[in-house]
């Protein structure tokens, strides 16, 4: 319907361009971000470009999925790619320790960085505090495209709390290192001198009470210890954090931001979109993962559902010529899973069945009562309409009524296309409301798999799905 | 029982859901409970169907079966710790001052193991209170926690503070915490769906909660479709019974209406498809079942909670309440 209105998500042309050297994919957690982000990276690679994909969330599957064990914080070529184009694929998870330890270790000398690797303020924070993760995924980032051995970054983002803080994070670095507070606390540093710091420095007298109070004298040091020790550091992370926030506004720079067809995560996806139009960052467009499809979308839910019940509800007698099948079945209600619907005296059976077929399921209603069902059945899927034949082979094993038994299998049937076109519409609107908001903004839809991604060749199809958008687009919108 | 429930689980398995239906259900029997949001999405506001939450504790709903409560607070960290500067150590305008130079912004952005100490040490603030009677203020707790990777980080971040500030006033609160979220008291759930990742994660998530010690407790898997048809079904109607539930259909979409003589040849071009969604639908089960199992082996309390076809709305959260009850989630 409404995909027709808005754009289609190309990206292929995107993944081919030379000028574009970083695709960032975000959204909020649980909407196969990470996957994505490997299945452009695969399939850019497999069109003949040197990738880097860096990945944030520490999944296994995935790396597996790639053929490596572990990844680390080292980008590791990927095995098995189709380098037939020339291309390759290289891998790296984020190592928030490690790459915080590095910068420290490039940007201190030896006795510095020592002190700070050792300082205890300083390995709660590298371990991960919250927060330091989305700044070091922007510093990494900043690594590997200085490094300029790739053709293209994919960035995967971390899955924090909300999609946005990914961009938050340098911002707020750079506020904290503006403020004031960084210059009380090392005030006393630079009297003292790094080492003994005296705490009554001017710098502190005011502060230095209140401080000591919450946070105690030794963490306080610590805190103290860490600031100074990092104090040449900073400017280094301040023009490297703004760099790397202007890499992102580039024009070589593409943001797509990832979805499931649900309300909250296209909630967060609309919130994102806006705020990358506010930062003046270059949205590809939206990459909507586990999208329903039917290629029995002519049958609306409501037809399937009241087809169903009237299947299992026996009001297809009602008129029905074929009433000379009355009563002649055993006790219908048996053959029915239990519990699926009330089952009415007369039930489905002899109203379902066609007339030309009538006699056929008759005979063969009669038959199972002698418990064997051991009638072989023809090979018959190809024809349409073997009279005789279709319900011989009804030899369900859980019914002793074949006709009652098909009647089952096709309420099922129908019951499921119900399920499956009310989530289709249930998507339909979630996303229809998106793209009310967001005219502007290029969609590509992924169709939803049964179970998770192994291999190359599960990522490979998703490319291939995330690529060809025009031909699913017509199929499932009808 | 425990009275703190933290409830996590991977992106998108519906945590927030569950954690609002948990405390509607254990507020039954008029009972008080207090469910508290801590990541700032207000997501509690939009199920609930209310405006966004204040930082105070406000009702949000009556329970059903009479006179029960359920409170909701979303937890704002810097509010809290200039509420904690205030309690603790009343500093009054120096609090003011700290923050006027940045330091609370520090303490709740930069350093940000602070900001989970805060909103961990309002959760069990809440736990811990009593009215003038001496009786517990909220009988039971709910917090809407961070996603599996990162709750046992998020949880025993009292630890680490305790080990960074090793005396005074900070090290005292970041204990007095801990005792309370390793104590019986505390009682962390999983919030899974029957999928690969979402599994797996919660296995590792619980293998570190345990490795930390915090209590665990129970597994909900959410969104559980029925079974309609198994895999011996799908092969008789794709195979031995094709052409019969190929009339069968086309019969039962012409009584009702569609198909039939108006579309003559539909319920023929229907079936494959309609088959192939069969298929899907079993391949799935038999992913579910895999999951099932794996959870089963963790040997936890384990709750299901069925597939709302229309999304969660007020309505459906009565009834995943009604649902945890009737699964045994208050005893």
């Amino acid at each position: 319907m409404s995909l027709d209105m808005a754009s289609v998500l190309d990206v292929d042309p995107l993944l081919d361009n030379p000028r574009t050297r970083i695709v960032v994919c975000c959204g909020s957690g649980g909407v196969g971000k990470t996957t994505t982000a490997a299945a452009l990276g695969l399939r850019a690679a497999e069109r003949g470009r040197k990738v880097v994909v860096l990945t944030i969330d520490p999944a296994r599957r995935l790396a597996q999925s790639m053929g490596i064990e572990e990844l680390d914080n080292v980008p590791r070529r990927v095995p098995g790619i189709d380098a037939s184009a020339g291309g390759e694929l290289y891998a790296m998870m984020l190592d928030m320790k490690r790459t915080f330890d590095e910068i420290v270790e490039a940007h201190a000398d030896e006795e510095r960085a020592r002190a700070i690797l050792e300082n205890p303020f300083y390995q709660s924070l590298s371990a991960g505090f919250a927060g330091t993760q989305e700044y070091m995924a922007m510093e990494k980032l900043g690594q590997l495209r200085a490094r300029d051995e790739w053709d293209l970054i994919v960035v995967d983002t971390p899955p924090s709390r909300s999609a946005l803080d990914f961009l938050d994070a340098p911002g707020r670095l750079g506020s904290f290192l503006d403020g004031k507070f960084i210059k009380v606390l090392m005030a006393p540093a630079k009297i003292g001198g790094r080492a003994g710091m005296k705490f009554l420095g001017v710098g502190m007298s005011v502060m230095s009470g209140p401080l000591n109070k919450l946070m105690g004298t030794q963490l306080l040091r610590d805190v103290q210890t860490f600031v100074a020790a990092m104090d040449t550091m900073f400017g280094g992370f301040r023009t490297r954090a703004d760099a790397t926030y202007r890499l992102l506004q580039a024009p070589g720079t593409a943001f797509l931001v990832v979805a499931a067809p649900e309300r909250d995560a296209l909630r967060e996806a609309a919130y994102f979109v806006e705020r990358l139009a506010a930062e003046r960052m270059p949205l590809a467009g939206l990459v909507l993962n586990r999208v329903h499809g039917s290629e029995a979308a002519r049958l609306p839910a409501d037809r399937a559902l009241a087809a169903a019940e009237a299947l299992l509800d026996g009001s297809l007698l009602d008129g029905s010529s074929d009433g000379v099948l009355d009563g002649r079945f055993g006790p219908p209600g048996e053959a029915l899973t239990a519990g699926a619907t009330k089952t009415s005296e007369n039930l489905d059976g002899s109203g379902i069945v066609d007339r030309d077929s009538g006699q056929a399921a008759s005979r063969t209603a009669r038959a199972p009562g002698t418990d064997a069902p051991t009638v072989p059945s023809t090979p018959e899927s190809g024809l349409p309409q073997p009279a005789p034949s279709g319900a011989t082979t009804a030899q369900d094993v859980t019914s002793q009524d074949p006709v009652a038994s098909t009647a089952r299998l096709t309420a099922g049937l129908l019951r499921l296309h119900a399920e499956r076109m009310q989530v289709l519409a249930r998507e339909r609107r979630t996303r229809d409301r998106f793209t009310a908001l967001h005219p502007e903004v290029a969609v590509a839809e992924v169709a939803a798999l049964p179970g998770d991604v192994h291999d190359l060749t599960g990522l490979r199809a998703i490319g291939e799905r995330l690529a060809h958008q025009t031909a699913e687009a017509i199929e499932a919108t009808g | 029982m425990s009275r703190l429930h933290v409830v996590s689980g991977k992106g998108g398995t519906g945590k927030t859901t569950v954690a609002a239906a948990l405390a509607l259900a254990l507020a039954a029997e008029g009972k008080r409970t207090l469910l508290v949001e801590v990541e700032g999405r207000q997501g509690i506001a939009q199920l609930f169907e209310t405006e966004a939450l204040p930082y105070e504790e406000r009702r949000i709903a009556v329970a059903p079966g009479g006179g029960g409560e359920v409170y909701a607070l979303a937890i704002d960290a810097e509010r809290a710790l200039l509420d904690y500067l205030q309690m603790f150590y009343k500093l009054g305008s120096a609090g003011r001052a700290l923050k006027k130079i940045g330091a609370i912004d520090f303490a709740t952005t930069i350093a940000p193991g602070l900001r989970d100490v805060l909103l961990t040490g309002k959760a069990c603030e809440a736990v811990r209170r009593k009215d003038r009677t001496g009786r517990y203020a909220y009988d039971h707790v709910v917090m809407d926690a961070p996603p599996t990777g990162r709750i046992t980080r998020f949880l025993n971040v009292n630890d680490e503070v305790a080990g960074l500030a090793r005396i005074g006033p900070i090290h005292n609160q970041a204990q007095a915490v801990m005792r309370v979220l390793k104590s019986p008291q505390t009682a962390v759930h999983f919030v899974t769906l029957l999928e690969e990742m979402p599994v797996q994660e919660t296995v590792d998530g619980i293998a570190d909660l345990r490795a930390a010690q915090l209590p665990v407790g129970g597994v909900v898997i959410n969104m559980v479709r029925p079974e309609v048809l198994d895999e011996a079904d799908v092969e008789v109607a794709a195979n031995g019974s094709r052409a019969a539930v190929a009339r069968t259909l086309s019969h039962a979409l012409d009584r009702t209406g569609f198909g039939g003589t108006r579309h003559p040849g539909l319920a023929e071009r229907l079936v494959d498809p309609l088959v192939a969604q069969a298929r899907e639908h079993t391949e799935r089960l038999a992913l579910e079942r895999r999951g099932r199992r794996e959870i089963a082996d963790l040997a936890l309390p384990t709750y299901e909670l069925e597939l709302l076809g229309d999304g969660v709305d007020l309505a459906g959260l009565y009834r995943m309440a009604r649902e945890l009850r009737k699964q045994g989630v208050s005893e």
